[in-house]
């Protein structure tokens, strides 16, 4: 029947779809160190080859990226207390569920402090 | 027989559709959806309208079963995308104005239809020693408090049905993983004030497919037929292996 999928997808709750947010934030900043370590490391290689690269960097598109950077690792940061705070408070698993909610409320307030200021930068309008 | 049951007003019946999923390995087709429009009556379960699909519409229909009312742990298979047993998933409390999916627990080899390959699941079982170990002749009773029970008591529960570990992202991409179900009948002994081979377990499962590959998404707790904690004595031992005992 190709009209249905190949198996449904598993309606997990918040505890499997906040693992899933924290791979996929957890994968991109690690490409991000990637790129991170690469360009940092060209300043031994030759100066101008790393201003050249690194003034490629002030364009509103990677500003936008560092934008997601910034909420990837927010969440992240954030969610990974969570994390180990459920194994190793005892109370931990009973309050997973209202940590999740703690931890996007609090990224949230710490992403709306750092957002304009930021995008002031990015589109020069300070 | 359904005019019989609308003149007593007792229960009311209805037509819901459920969707398969078939697999038969002699047939070389791929695994797909079947759709059955069944007649249920208000207090049927998802196994009834599995039964009456088996017995009136297609004999060829393959799934496990054996007491069918939530004790013995034969019935587990995802339904509507969540691992349940059917014995114990009342049709009226899922969404009837859809179709009810039905298919196989992930993770585990499909054989036929909703019926998987459970040894790979029994084996993590016994590599944990589910079973008393003691020193000592049992000449009579071995006493315990019942703050001592207390400690493993939720883990006694397990009815082994897999439902935990088929719920486990982990498990369905890493195979070796011991999985919940497993570490949940450790716990049942290394918690066990009569045993005394908690650090044996506990080493078994200080492991890299041991409790650490655990990633707290608490859809074993969720899929629980028991409602055991499954996530919480995962955690409980992790904390055991740190400390080195229970």
């Amino acid at each position: 029947m190709p009209t249905k999928p190949a198996g449904t997808l598993y309606r997990g709750k918040v505890g499997m779809w906040s693992w899933v947010l924290h791979r996929i934030t957890g994968v991109a900043i690690f490409f991000f160190l990637l790129v991170h370590v690469l360009d940092t490391s060209l300043v031994r290689l030759s100066p101008e080859a790393y201003n050249a690269v690194v003034s490629t960097y002030k364009t509103p598109l990677v500003g936008l990226g560092e934008l997601g950077l910034v909420a990837a690792i927010l969440y992240h940061a954030l969610n990974g207390v969570r994390v180990i705070l459920i194994d190793f408070w005892r109370k931990g698993v009973k309050y997973q569920n209202v940590m999740f909610w703690v931890v996007v409320v609090v990224a949230l307030i710490a992403f709306a402090g750092f957002a304009p200021r930021h995008l002031i930068h990015v589109f020069h309008l300070g | 027989m359904a005019t019989e049951f609308e003149e007593m007003g007792a229960v009311p019946s209805f037509t819901v559709t459920l969707f398969v999923r078939r697999y038969n390995p002699e047939d070389g087709q791929e695994a797909r959806w079947q759709d059955f429009d069944v007649q249920v009556h208000g207090t049927d379960r998802v196994l009834d309208a599995l039964h009456k699909i088996k017995w009136e519409m297609d004999g060829s229909l393959t799934f496990r079963r054996s007491c069918a009312h939530g004790v013995c742990g034969s019935d587990a298979m995802r339904i509507n995308g969540r691992n349940r047993l059917a014995c114990k998933t009342l049709i009226k409390d899922l969404d009837i104005t859809q179709p009810i999916y039905v298919e196989p627990i992930k993770g585990l080899e499909v054989e036929k239809d909703l019926v998987v390959d459970m040894n790979p699941f029994y084996q993590a079982y016994r590599d944990i020693k589910p079973f008393l170990i003691a020193s000592d002749k049992p000449e009579k009773e071995r006493l315990q408090s019942a703050a001592e029970h207390s400690k493993f008591e939720d883990t006694t529960k397990c009815i082994l049905c897999a439902a935990c570990t088929t719920s486990c992202p982990v498990f369905w991409t890493d195979g070796q993983y011991f999985g919940p179900a497993a570490i949940v009948n450790a716990h049942r002994f290394i918690f066990d004030s009569r045993d005394e081979a908690a650090e044996v377990r506990i080493d078994i499962l200080n492991d890299k497919e041991g409790v650490w590959r655990c990633r707290t998404t608490f859809n074993c707790t969720e899929a629980c037929p028991r409602g055991i904690e499954v996530t919480k004595a995962i955690a409980e031992v992790k904390q055991a292996i740190l400390r080195g005992k229970p």
